[in-house]
C-alpha cells in the first residue's frame, strides 16, 4: 500500500532525476516523458513503455510502482531473473542495462528508457554458452541455482570490463551478492577460469 | 525373506589409504553384485559436473516461484504485529469489498479458544487470495484486527524466571516435536520451561571424583535464520478431481501425505511437484501453515493461488535455529582418558521446542560416566526448526571448545587428546590429512604474535548420524527406443542428486550421464524420500542401482540371445553389450533395447536394510552403525585492535561412505564451511524486547558471509567403505557445517589467548573479549 504512494511521490513534479544504483546512470525516463507532455505526474494507473530486452523491443503497460525485475517476470516471462530480498540487498536480480549490472528490483521498469536490457536468458549468444556460463559449468559454480543467474550476469559484466580480473575484483564484482549454499569459492574460480581463457 | 535366499558377497570394506580391505555381507538375491572402490568404476566417484547446470546458467530452470498457471490468484497473509494477544474481533468486510478479492481466510478466530491468541510477531492472523500480488497486499491490509495486548517475552533468560508471563497456558505448550533435541513427548512443563529431557549412562558423580583434572564453562549461540534465496513458495491448485501442488519443498512426498491427512485425500489424488529448489537447510521439510493456507484459499476460490513469502516473512516466520546456553563439564584424568561429562541446556525454538544440543556430548568420545539435562525455553519469538545439523551444530561449539580448553589444561596437543578419546577410525585419519594439509606443525602457544594483529590455528570435529530413508525408491526404465529414465520423487535442493542418479544408472548400463533422462521432484514417481537430515544420497542411490541392475539382466537375456553368449557373461559398457574378453562379440546398447516386445523394460526398487544391519529404526527411517565424521582446521587473523576476526584458511576433512561425486560433494562441503563461518561471525536474529519485533528482518542487517569473507577452503573427502547397500553412499550436507564454528572459535582461542563462549564473534564481543570495550548485555 504505501509503495505506490513513496513511489508516485518520488516521480511528482519531477523532470529528470538521475540516482546512482550500481554503476549505472539511471535516468526516470517516464518521468522525463510526463514532463514533455506537461504532467506533474504519472500513475498509479498503468502507462505505456517500450523496453528492449535481449535486443527485443516490447510495447507494454506498467504500473509506475512496476520493478524491472516484476515486468521482466511478469508480462515479459523471463522468469531468469530472480527476486530474493526484493530490497537491492542480495543482487539475485541482476541483469544489464546497456551493459552494466544492476539490481532489477531496485530499477523501476518506467525508468529504463531506451537504455538496452539484457537479461540472462539473453547472455547465451546463438546457443553458445557465455564463456562464464561454460566456466560456472565445468567449477560446479552453483547449488540450488537461484542466486546463479544473477551472478552470471555480474561476473560476465565483470569480464565485459576487465577481460583477465584479480581474485580480488571477482570478489569485489559479486561482493553484493548473496548465495547461502557457499558456492563462492567455485564461483571464482569459474570466473578466473573464463577469464583467462578469453585473454 | 529368509536367510537362505541371501547370497553371500565380498565387499570392499575401511578406509582407503588407511587399511582397505573387505567384509562379507549377505545381500538380498534381488540387489546387485558388490560395486567395487571408485577407483575401478567408470563415473561413480568421478567429477562429472551436474546434469542440468545448463538450465541453472542460463535461467531456463522453472522454480516454485516461477510457476505461472492460467487464472492463478495470489494469496498473501496478514500476521500479527504484537507478540502475544487476544483475538476481540476480526473484520474482513472491506477486504471483501476489494475487487481484485477472490478468497479470504481468517486463521486467528476469536471464537475459538484454540485459535483467538497469537504468540509471536509475524503469526499468521488472516489470508486473502486476489487477482494481482498488489491487490492482495491492499486488501490483506484491509482487514480490521482488534487486538488485546498480553503480557509478552522474548528473552529465554527472563522467560525462565517463574515470575515471566506465560507463553501457553498451563496444559497448552505443544508436545514432541520431530526434528531435534529434547522433543519427546510427556516432558514436564514449569513455567515456560519444558523438560529437562535427561540421559545418562554410569556414575558421573564418581566419574568427576575420579577426575584429575575438571573444565566447566558456560556457551551461548545466537538464534540463526536459514535464509533460503528462494522464499517458500507454493502453487496450489484444487481440483474437483484432486489436488496439484507445486511447493519449493525438501520433501515431495512427505508434503502429499500432510495434504491427504489435512484434507481428506487420497494420496493418489494429491500429487506434489517441485523442479528448481531454491534452498531449504531444514525449513522447507513440512507443508507448513503457509502451505495450508493456499491450498484452503484454492479450494474456496476454485482457482490455483500462489503464495510467496516476503523476505520479511522469511525471517520472521519460516523457521529459525534455536538460539541455546549450555553448561558443559568434563573431567579428565592427566593423561586425557575421559571421567565424566555433564551437559545441562536450554534453547529456545520460541513457541515451539526442538531447541536441544544434539548427541556430541554423549557419543562423540569415549567416556563411561554421562548425564545431560536439556530443557526448551518457550518465548514470544517466531517458531524454531529444523536447520543444517540442528542441535549438534550449537552443541559442538560447546563441546569441541571444552576438549579444546581440556588439553591446554592437560598440557597436551588438542589433535593427539583427541587421538586418545576419539574411537572413530574415519576421524583418526581425518586428524592426520587435515594436521598435516592445514601444517598443524605450525601451531604456536596462544597468543603469540607480539603485534595487533595475531594469528591461530584450531580444530574442531564433528559426529553426526548416517540416516537412511526406508521408503525411499526409484523407477528405471529402458525405453524401446535404448533411452533410460530414471525416475523417483526425490527432489534436488542443490547437491545434485539428479546428476548421482545419471552416474548411477550410467555405471550399470555402460552409459554416459548425459545418456539418462532423470524425472524427479514429483510424487507421480517413486517415493525419494525427503532431502533433510543428509540422507537423499544413502536413500535413493541404491534402489537406483538396483532397479537398473534389474532393467539390464532382463537386456542381458535379449542381447544373449542375440549374440549367442551366455547372458552371465555379457557386460555393458561403452554404450555396447559385449561377451566379457571377447570385444568382437558385441551389440549396440540401443540394438538390445529394440529387441524387447514391450515397450519398455521398467524395474522399481526401494531401498532394502543396511546389510551389515542398523543401528537403530525410528519408523520410515533408520541409522547406519558407523555414523558420519568430519574434522575440520582454521586458520584466523585477530586484529585485535578492531576486534575483527578474518578466518584465512578452512581445511575440512568428511566422510559419507562411497563419494559418489567429488565435484558436487566439494560443493557441499564448501557451502557447509561457509554456513558454519557466517554463523561464527555474523548471523544473529535480533529480537527488539520491548515490542517483539525482529529488528533485521532482512539480508542486509541480518549480516550473512560474502564472497570476501570466504576463506581458502581445501575440502578432502575420504573413501570410507562399508558394505552396507548397492552403492554405499551416504550424505555429508549437515556434518560440514557442524565442526566449523567450533574450530574457528578455536583458532581464536590460539590466536588471543581468549576464549569465545558466545556467538558469534563480532568484532565488539571479541574486544569485549579483551577487554577493550564493556561486554554487551
Amino acid at each position: 500500500m504505501q509503495r505506490p504512494l513513496s513511489r508516485r511521490a518520488l516521480l511528482r513534479g519531477s523532470a529528470v532525476m538521475t540516482t546512482e544504483i550500481g554503476m549505472a546512470k539511471v535516468a526516470f525516463a517516464a518521468g522525463q516523458e510526463a514532463a514533455e507532455q506537461g504532467a506533474a505526474a504519472v500513475g498509479p494507473d498503468a502507462v505505456p513503455i517500450t523496453l528492449t530486452v535481449n535486443s527485443v523491443e516490447h510495447a507494454l503497460r506498467v504500473e509506475p510502482r512496476a520493478t524491472l525485475a516484476e515486468t521482466l517476470r511478469g508480462p515479459l516471462g523471463l522468469t531468469g531473473t530472480k527476486i530474493a530480498c526484493n530490497h537491492g540487498a542480495c543482487s539475485a536480480c541482476t541483469v544489464w542495462l546497456d551493459g552494466l549490472p544492476v539490481c532489477g528490483c531496485m530499477t523501476l521498469a518506467i525508468e529504463v528508457g531506451t537504455r538496452g536490457v539484457t537479461t540472462i536468458e539473453g547472455l547465451a549468444m546463438g546457443g553458445a554458452l557465455h564463456p562464464v556460463q561454460a566456466a560456472f559449468i565445468e567449477h560446479d559454480a552453483m547449488q540450488c541455482g537461484f542466486c546463479t543467474p544473477g551472478m552470471v550476469m555480474s561476473c560476465a559484466a565483470l569480464l565485459a570490463r576487465t577481460p583477465a580480473p584479480t581474485e580480488d575484483a571477482v570478489k569485489a564484482a559479486i561482493s553484493g551478492h548473496v548465495c547461502r549454499c557457499g558456492t563462492y569459492p567455485h564461483v571464482v574460480a569459474a570466473t578466473l577460469a573464463a577469464g583467462a581463457r578469453k585473454a | 525373506m529368509t536367510d537362505e535366499t541371501l547370497r553371500r558377497e565380498t565387499f570392499p570394506a575401511g578406509i582407503l589409504g588407511a587399511g582397505l580391505g573387505t567384509v562379507e555381507r549377505d545381500v538380498p538375491p534381488d540387489e546387485p553384485p558388490p560395486l567395487p572402490p571408485n577407483a575401478e568404476l567408470a563415473l561413480i566417484g568421478k567429477p562429472i559436473p551436474r546434469i542440468n547446470g545448463v538450465a541453472k546458467v542460463t535461467g531456463a530452470t522453472r522454480f516454485t516461484v516461477d510457476v505461472s498457471l492460467p487464472g492463478m490468484l495470489h494469496g498473501r497473509i496478514l500476521r500479527s504485529p504484537l507478540p502475544h494477544a487476544r483475538l476481540r474481533a476480526i473484520d474482513v468486510a472491506a477486504a471483501a469489498r476489494h475487487p481484485g478479492v477472490r478468497a479470504i481466510l481468517t486463521i486467528a478466530r476469536p471464537d475459538d479458544p484454540d485459535a483467538s491468541v497469537v504468540r509471536y510477531v509475524g503469526a499468521p492472523v488472516a489470508a486473502v487470495a486476489a487477482v494481482s500480488p498488489n491487490a492482495a497486499e491492499e486488501a490483506a491490509a484491509l482487514i480490521g484486527v482488534d487486538y488485546e495486548k498480553l503480557p509478552f517475552v522474548t528473552d529465554m533468560d527472563a522467560a525462565r524466571e517463574p515470575s515471566a508471563p506465560p507463553v501457553y497456558p498451563p496444559g497448552a505448550a505443544p508436545p514432541g516435536h520431530p526434528s531435534g533435541y529434547p522433543a519427546r513427548p510427556d516432558l514436564p512443563v514449569n513455567g515456560n520451561v519444558r523438560g529437562p529431557a535427561t540421559d545418562h549412562r554410569g556414575d558421573t558423580a564418581q566419574g568427576f571424583a575420579a577426575a584429575e583434572v575438571v573444565v566447566d564453562g558456560e556457551y551461548r549461540t545466537q538464534v540463526q535464520t536459514h535464509c533460503c534465496m528462494e522464499p517458500h513458495a507454493i502453487v496450489a491448485d484444487w481440483r474437483d478431481d484432486g489436488l496439484t501442488v507445486h511447493m519449493s519443498t525438501q520433501f515431495t512426498a512427505g508434503v502429499r501425505q500432510e495434504l491427504a491427512a489435512a484434507f481428506g485425500l487420497p494420496l493418489g489424488r494429491v500429487r506434489v511437484v517441485v523442479d528448481g529448489m531454491g534452498g531449504g537447510f531444514g525449513s522447507k521439510s513440512q507443508l507448513g501453515a503457509y502451505g495450508r493456507i493456499a491450498v484452503v484459499l484454492s479450494r474456496q476460490a476454485k482457482a490455483p493461488v500462489r503464495i510467496a513469502l516476503h523476505r520479511d516473512e522469511e525471517q520472521m516466520d519460516s523457521g529459525n535455529r534455536p538460539g541455546t546456553w549450555q553448561r558443559l563439564r568434563i573431567g579428565a584424568r592427566r593423561d586425557g582418558t575421559l571421567t565424566a561429562i555433564s551437559l545441562v541446556s536450554y534453547g529456545t525454538a520460541g513457541v515451539t521446542v526442538g531447541a536441544g544440543v544434539g548427541n556430541n556430548a554423549q557419543a562423540l568420545y569415549a567416556c563411561p560416566n554421562f548425564e545431560s539435562a536439556q530443557h526448551d525455553v518457550f518465548t514470544n519469538g517466531g517458531p524454531g526448526c529444523a536447520m543444517r545439523g540442528p542441535g549438534n551444530t550449537p552443541g559442538a561449539f560447546a563441546l569441541e571448545q571444552a576438549i579444546d580448553e581440556l588439553a591446554e589444561r592437560l598440557s597436551l596437543d588438542p589433535v593427539a587428546l583427541r587421538d586418545r578419546i576419539d574411537p572413530s577410525r574415519a576421524r583418526r585419519e581425518e586428524r592426520r590429512i587435515g594436521a598435516e594439509r592445514i601444517g598443524w606443525q605450525r601451531r604456536r602457544p596462544p597468543g603469540a604474535d607480539a603485534g595487533p594483529v595475531k594469528r591461530g590455528l584450531g580444530m574442531a570435529q564433528s559426529i553426526w548420524g548416517a540416516n537412511v530413508q526406508l521408503n525411499a525408491g526409484c523407477e528405471v526404465r529402458v525405453m524401446r527406443d535404448g533411452s533410460v529414465e530414471v525416475l523417483s520423487s526425490a527432489q534436488d535442493i542443490g547437491s545434485g542428486i539428479g546428476t548421482v542418479l545419471a552416474q548411477t544408472v550410467g555405471e550399470v548400463f555402460g552409459l554416459r550421464p548425459e545418456a539418462i533422462t532423470v524425472r524427479i521432484g514429483d510424487t507421480e514417481f517413486p517415493g525419494g524420500g525427503p532431502s533433510y537430515g543428509s540422507r537423499t544420497t544413502a536413500s535413493v542411490t541404491p534402489p537406483a542401482r538396483t532397479a537398473a541392475w534389474r532393467v539390464l539382466s532382463v537386456l542381458l537375456r535379449e542381447a544373449g540371445l542375440a549374440l549367442n553368449a551366455n547372458p552371465a557373461d555379457l557386460v555393458a559398457r561403452d554404450g555396447r553389450i559385449m561377451v566379457r574378453g571377447d570385444a568382437a562379440r558385441a551389440m549396440e546398447f540401443r540394438a538390445a533395447a529394440a529387441r524387447q516386445r514391450t515397450d519398455r523394460i521398467s524395474a522399481v526398487a526401494y531401498r532394502s536394510d543396511d546389510y551389515g544391519g542398523f543401528k537403530r529404526r525410528m519408523g520410515d527411517a533408520a541409522l547406519a552403525h558407523e555414523d558420519l565424521g568430519g574434522v575440520q582446521f582454521a586458520e584466523v587473523a585477530v586484529d585485535t585492535e578492531t576486534g575483527v576476526i578474518r578466518v584465512e584458511r578452512v581445511v575440512a576433512v568428511q566422510d559419507c561412505g562411497r563419494p559418489m561425486n567429488p565435484l558436487l560433494l566439494e560443493s557441499q562441503v564448501q557451502g557447509g564451511v561457509l554456513m558454519g563461518l557466517s554463523y561464527a561471525l555474523f548471523e544473529e536474529r535480533l529480537l527488539d524486547p520491548h515490542t517483539g519485533w525482529m529488528v533485521n528482518p532482512n539480508l542486509e542487517q541480518y549480516k550473512l558471509a560474502g564472497a570476501r569473507d570466504a576463506p581458502a577452503i581445501d575440502v578432502v573427502v575420504l573413501e570410507n567403505y562399508q558394505g552396507n547397500s548397492a552403492t554405499d553412499a551416504y550424505g555429508i550436507a549437515e556434518p560440514s557445517n557442524i565442526a566449523t564454528a567450533p574450530a574457528i572459535a578455536n583458532a581464536v582461542y590460539n590466536a588471543t589467548g581468549v576464549r569465545m563462549r558466545a556467538l558469534p564473534m563480532t568484532p565488539a564481543a571479541v574486544l569485549a573479549a579483551l577487554g577493550k570495550v564493556p561486554a554487551r548485555s
